[in-house]
């Protein structure tokens, strides 16, 4: 009994901190359609400045706590609705999902940037002088000031919020406008200031779940950001829209979590569940979910990067194996090696391609397919093309298995759940010691073709070279060919889909599939570039800046693949070992993905548009297949089944429904608009 | 003659490149009733959406008691006195009968105020002030819309097609409402697909026939023309 | 027996209720027309027929079998094909493409494995937007991207087309061509289901037409039937003093408090609070 209650007592501590943090994301959720996956990063972001306010600074506790909580997070909020988030609501998943990744990514690089790491300590919030929390013995077992304060605090923020939204007018507004936002401005009520009061508190919940968690978790970047996925899980109880199940659900989160510390055994094969009691709770809440309906009437017709036609692809491909080999020749083994990670980073950007370019899905896992195929491979010790397919066969049956049991759900449930799934690899496959074996260094062989094994570092590099071109070749092809158009028809238009006999709750799942199986491919591959691979290559947090990246560099297109994996793969060159520079690294990414992520054809459009501006002016009459990209989709010159929009602007806002031409500004992606009423003006402005 | 609480001039509107609004001109002198009548893809709702502020026009001009209003956001139109309600649903479904009163004091009436009107004229609401909105028949749904447009005394009621989906005795009290609107001296447009029911309360009818008003006049002389473009000639 | 049936189907949104106890049929070889005034229920009628809506109750009848629980798409395998009122084209492909992807999904793994040789062109040229054949579906006018979905369903050999508005945005050239596709159509065997608001191609190509209002048939005949109806008359341009015959019978749709008042469902309760 006494176990029993010394379990409960920080089981109902930590429920309650995550019932704090987890209705400030339902709260933003409900009132402007923005699933903030950074709420966790925000909580971290605001606990560092509440340690640097009463620890750094020395200013009082309840000072900081008043600055934190009343000042800076609200003001945040406010800020963050008005220049990112507005508008958001209505653009499709991939992209205000993308969005808020790299708010995620930019907080833990701004973290790292302005807070280099080293020890912190943040005392419990009625410490002594010592440091140490006060306690009241309960029983046997005793609960702290900070449980206390923390439960308490819970309780001030149901009752707070039931006030807000139940009795005052703002508060009616609030829920008014979940309802209806149009028929609120007709009442004369401003859902612009709806939304912004809602961020606020939404920041201040999450700046307060963290300052009560840090006395326990730590003072960490990556430890406070991740346990938002609690709140997520608390969140989908709620289904997003319920504050008193997000409650319950945060209750039992902490509770489960709790026991599973007190009565799992630590030497029983079910030790490993603990770790991964909240992904796999969110899982279980969104397999729960309702059916999705199809809609009818939603936005289509996005503009993607032209597809190039067989010759240009293969000639473009002969051209980048060449450069490539002229780059890799002179090279030290090291540089080589950071020269086959980019291939595997652009490969599995080339995945993204497939699933977030053409079929409009977010991954938030990709990284972790690549890990499956990578294991694979080492652990089917067969090092030849047999090895590698059946390695890229296994990422398919994984990446298939994981959009089975949320067949029926898509956008944003999809992508949880794809979050969900890296973390349970992670902390229950890759590592454990069966997996990637203890210190995480498992032997992988190089790949041999019929008998003769490519020994050198650089012919190896070569080799991954043409099994990427061969893949973007193979994917162009795809998006040219029956797949392809199927591809794009069930991104423009799901229901038309059905109503014309496709299943696409299958074709879904083929889709993931596919795509997992490039991600492995590449993982693959990299293992027998690397020799030895660990769990650490292929960390679940590392999918989200390759998602930003591949999102920045353009999703859409093979150039953007290959620019993307070259840029991720500099990301640890150009920050070295100084934390701080790859905390700007971050940093930049996230918030480039912030502001690019409305354009998914990214960086690769510049070149695109550059590419055409030079050809139409300087070389129209020299007949020249330039190679101006290193890449298979050098644009062509020749008419492509992609329209220019807007006399060849390819800036477009392309989600509108409506070909309306836009001005030329970069990244003025706008806003997408549904088929339905019009936005009114205000909607459209905080884009640019 | 004072000036019309609404004119419209040469109005145009599209979406995307599909033009709605083809240059509608419309005056309603103010403390009048106008019935705007015509087919289904006439314009209608388009038109209404430009005056609330909902979508913005390509061209012309909006004036509110005289003030060019062209493209000001609906909630500021809201506030000067326009009462819009639109077609469908109308109230926040998710919301008490009592929340949906308390947001109508946006418009500069106090919540007391909007309570005690509304209770008055329709003692059903009353009854069910906790009662989820959503949750009532449709026609007490349009009560409730209705009481923003009786308590705030608005400049001038734009109401959307009000009888949609509902069975015409209701639509019949509803309209016994915009009457007794219209007797306390404030202006009305009303959008509505049933042309008699809206003309039995109008002082003046305008019909709307690809995306242009095609004839105004009084109640009566409209009727026939109405019949000919609905029923195609068959009425 | 009926192509199709519509057997006592009510839909229920929260408290309103959009089909009340609709029953009707649609025959192989005949166009059907349901008209009736905005919010009367057919479009939703339209998506409990396709399977994209759950009906609260009732059931739908296909070709003699039961397919109220049956998904879309194999509604669709057995010959459903519809359009859609809100336009559902696939923007980002051309008209041709649009065509070939339904043609890809009309012959499923084969469609795949082997592209379809059948005479897309044809098709585009028999609903006359041939011309259009090479352009971005998302760039051509409402009226030609109508039709361009009728060639996406006809690229199926459907034997129910279920047209939702099919005509607006055409002109009067145009739906002059459209009705004689029409009937060319029915002639083929087809059964056409149409919501249309253009009475004259309704009363011109219609060989019967249901009118629907507040979710019920309210009237069934041909064309000079309906147009003679009064209750149609008073469904489209509500009741005036002078309809005394009716005020004094009115339909059973007014008739008793019950179907004036729409049944109360507890909507959820739970949003936010």
């Amino acid at each position: 009994m006494d176990t029993f209650i010394a379990y409960l007592i920080p089981g109902i501590f930590s429920g309650a901190a995550y019932a704090i943090a987890a209705s400030g994301l339902v709260l933003t959720y409900t009132t402007t359609r923005v699933f903030n996956i950074a709420h966790g990063a925000f909580g971290m972001v605001m606990s560092f400045i509440f340690w640097d306010f009463s620890q750094k600074q020395g200013l009082p506790v309840w000072l900081s706590l008043i600055l934190v909580l009343g000042i800076v997070a609200p003001l945040t909020g406010f800020l963050i609705q008005r220049f990112i988030a507005r508008g958001l609501g209505e653009a499709p998943v991939s992209v205000s999902l993308v969005v808020t990744v790299g708010l995620f990514v930019g907080l833990i690089g701004a973290a790292q940037a302005i807070w280099p790491p080293e020890p912190r300590f943040v005392p419990p919030l009625l410490a002594d002088e010592m440091g140490n929390d006060k306690s009241f013995p309960v029983g046997e077992t005793v609960v702290t000031a900070q449980q206390l304060i923390t439960v308490l605090a819970s309780i001030g923020v149901a009752v707070g919020l039931y006030l807000l939204l139940t009795r005052t007018r703002i508060g009616t507004a609030m829920r008014a406008s979940v309802d209806n936002p149009e028929l609120l401005k007709l009442y004369g009520g401003k859902p612009e200031t709806v939304a912004a009061l809602s961020w606020a508190i939404g920041i201040s919940l999450a700046a307060l779940g963290g300052i009560l968690l840090v006395p326990v978790v730590g003072l960490d970047y990556y430890q406070l950001t991740l346990l938002v996925i609690n709140a997520y899980a608390a969140a989908m109880v709620g289904r997003l829209k319920n504050l008193p199940l997000t409650f319950v659900g945060a209750m039992g989160l902490g509770i489960a979590d709790s026991f599973a510390l007190g009565y799992i055994p630590t030497d029983s094969v079910f030790a490993d569940i603990r770790p991964v009691i909240p992904p796999l709770f969110l899982f279980a809440a969104l397999v729960l979910l309702p059916q999705a309906q199809l809609r009818i009437g939603q936005v289509k017709g996005i503009v993607s990067a032209p597809v190039p036609s067989v010759p240009r692809m293969v000639v473009s491909g002969g051209v980048f194996l060449v450069v490539l080999l002229a780059v890799v020749s002179p090279m030290s083994e090291a540089r080589l090696l950071l020269v086959g990670t980019a291939a595997t980073y652009a490969m599995v950007m080339l995945s993204l391609v497939l699933l977030t370019g053409y079929g409009g899905h977010v991954s938030l896992a990709q990284l972790t397919f690549a890990g499956v195929g990578a294991l694979a491979y080492a652990k089917l010790d067969s090092p030849n093309l047999y090895g590698l397919l059946m390695s890229a066969l296994i990422a398919v049956a994984v990446g298939a298995l994981v959009a089975l049991p949320v067949l029926r759900l898509t956008g944003l449930y999809l992508a949880l759940s794809t979050l969900a799934f890296g973390v349970l690899m992670d902390k229950v496959v890759f590592q454990n010691e069966r997996a990637f074996g203890f210190g995480g260094a498992l032997e992988a062989q190089r790949l041999s073709f019929f008998g003769n094994t490519v020994e050198t570092t650089q012919a190896y590099v070569m080799v991954m070279g043409v099994f990427f071109v061969l893949v973007a070749i193979g994917i162009l092809m795809l998006r040219r060919g029956v797949l392809g158009r199927l591809l794009v028809a069930m991104r423009d238009s799901p229901a038309a889909c059905g109503t014309l006999g496709l299943d696409l709750r299958w074709a879904r799942v083929g889709l993931f599939g596919l795509s997992a199986g490039v991600a492995g491919l590449a993982g693959a591959l990299f293992a027998g570039l690397r020799g030895t691979i660990g769990a650490a290559d292929f960390q679940y947090f590392n999918s989200l800046p390759l998602l930003l990246l591949a999102v920045v560099f353009g999703v859409t297109s093979v150039t953007g693949a290959t620019l993307g994996g070259i840029g991720l793969m500099l990301l640890p060159v150009l920050s070295g070992s100084n934390p701080i520079a790859g905390g700007i690294v971050f940093l930049i990414i996230g918030f480039g993905a912030v502001f690019a992520g409305r354009d998914p054809n990214g960086l690769a459009n510049l070149l695109f548009r550059l590419g055409r501006v030079l050809q139409a002016r300087v070389l129209d009459r020299i007949d020249l297949n330039l190679p101006q990209l290193p890449s298979t989709t050098a644009f062509s010159r020749t008419k492509t089944p992609t329209r220019e929009v807007s006399g060849g602007e390819l800036f477009d806002d392309g989600y509108d429904e409506e070909p309306v031409p836009v001005g030329a500004g970069a990244a003025s992606g706008g806003v997408a608009e549904p088929a339905g009423p019009p936005l009114a003006p205000t909607d459209q402005k905080g884009v640019q | 003659m004072s000036v019309p609480i609404l004119e419209l001039v040469d109005v145009t509107a599209a979406y995307g490149r599909i033009e709605v609004l083809r240059g509608v001109n419309l005056s309603i002198p103010r403390g009048a009733v106008m019935a705007l009548l015509g087919p289904n893809g006439a314009g209608k709702s388009t038109l209404v959406k430009v005056i609330s502020g909902q979508k913005e026009s390509t061209g012309g001009d909006v004036h509110l008691g005289g003030v060019n209003v062209r493209n000001a956001d609906p909630e500021e139109l809201a506030r000067l006195g326009l009462c819009t309600v639109p077609e469908g649903r109308s109230v926040f479904p998710n919301l008490t009968v009592e929340e949906n009163l308390s947001l109508m004091s946006y418009a500069g009436v106090s919540a007391e105020a909007v309570l005690e009107t509304a209770y008055a004229y329709f003692p059903r609401l009353a009854e069910r002030r906790r009662q989820l909105a959503g949750t009532m028949s449709g026609g007490e749904q349009q009560m409730l819309a209705m009481s923003r447009a009786l308590a705030s005394d608005p400049a001038l009621l734009l109401l959307d097609e009000l009888s949609m989906g509902l069975a015409p005795l209701i639509v019949d009290e509803l309209y016994d409402t915009v009457q007794q609107i219209a007797e306390s001296g404030v202006s009305i447009l009303c959008i509505e697909q049933f042309a008699r029911t809206a003309l039995r309360v109008s002082d003046y009818a305008a019909v709307m026939s690809g995306g242009r008003v095609v004839a105004t006049g009084e109640p009566d002389e409209v009727l026939e023309t109405m019949s000919d473009v609905i029923l195609g000639g068959a009425a | 027996m009926a192509l199709l049936e519509v057997d006592d189907v009510v839909v229920q949104f929260g408290g309103v209720t959009a089909v009340n106890h609709a029953t009707f049929e649609a025959e192989a070889g005949r166009v059907t027309g349901l008209i009736g005034p905005n919010g009367a229920g057919k479009t939703t009628c339209f998506n409990v027929i396709s399977g994209l809506q759950r009906p609260t109750k009732g059931k739908v009848r296909f070709n003699g079998k039961t397919v109220t629980s049956v998904p879309v798409h194999r509604r669709s395998k057995r010959g459903m094909g519809r359009t859609f009122q809100r336009l559902e084209a696939f923007g980002s492909l051309s008209v041709r493409e649009n065509v070939r992807v339904a043609l890809d999904i009309h012959r499923g793994i084969a469609g795949v494995v082997k592209p379809a040789k059948a005479d897309i062109d044809g098709l585009l040229e028999r609903v006359g937007i041939r011309a259009y054949a090479d352009e971005r579906a998302d760039s051509i006018p409402t009226g030609t991207a109508r039709l361009l979905e009728l060639a996406r369903c006809l690229a199926g050999d459907p034997r129910l087309l279920l047209l939702d508005e099919p005509s607006s945005g055409l002109d009067e050239t145009e739906t002059d061509a459209f009705g004689d596709l029409l009937r060319d159509l029915a002639a083929e065997g087809r059964g056409i289901l149409m919501v249309e608001h253009d009475m004259d191609l309704v009363m011109g190509v219609c060989d019967t037409i249901r009118v629907l209002d507040f979710g019920e048939v309210i009237a069934v005949g041909d064309p000079a039937a309906i147009r003679a109806d009064k209750r149609v008359q008073q469904a489209y341009l509500g009741y005036s003093d002078d309809d005394e015959d009716d005020v004094a019978h009115p339909p059973e749709a007014g008739a008793t408090d019950e179907t004036l008042v729409i049944p109360v469902v507890p909507a959820n309760q739970g949003a936010t609070t």
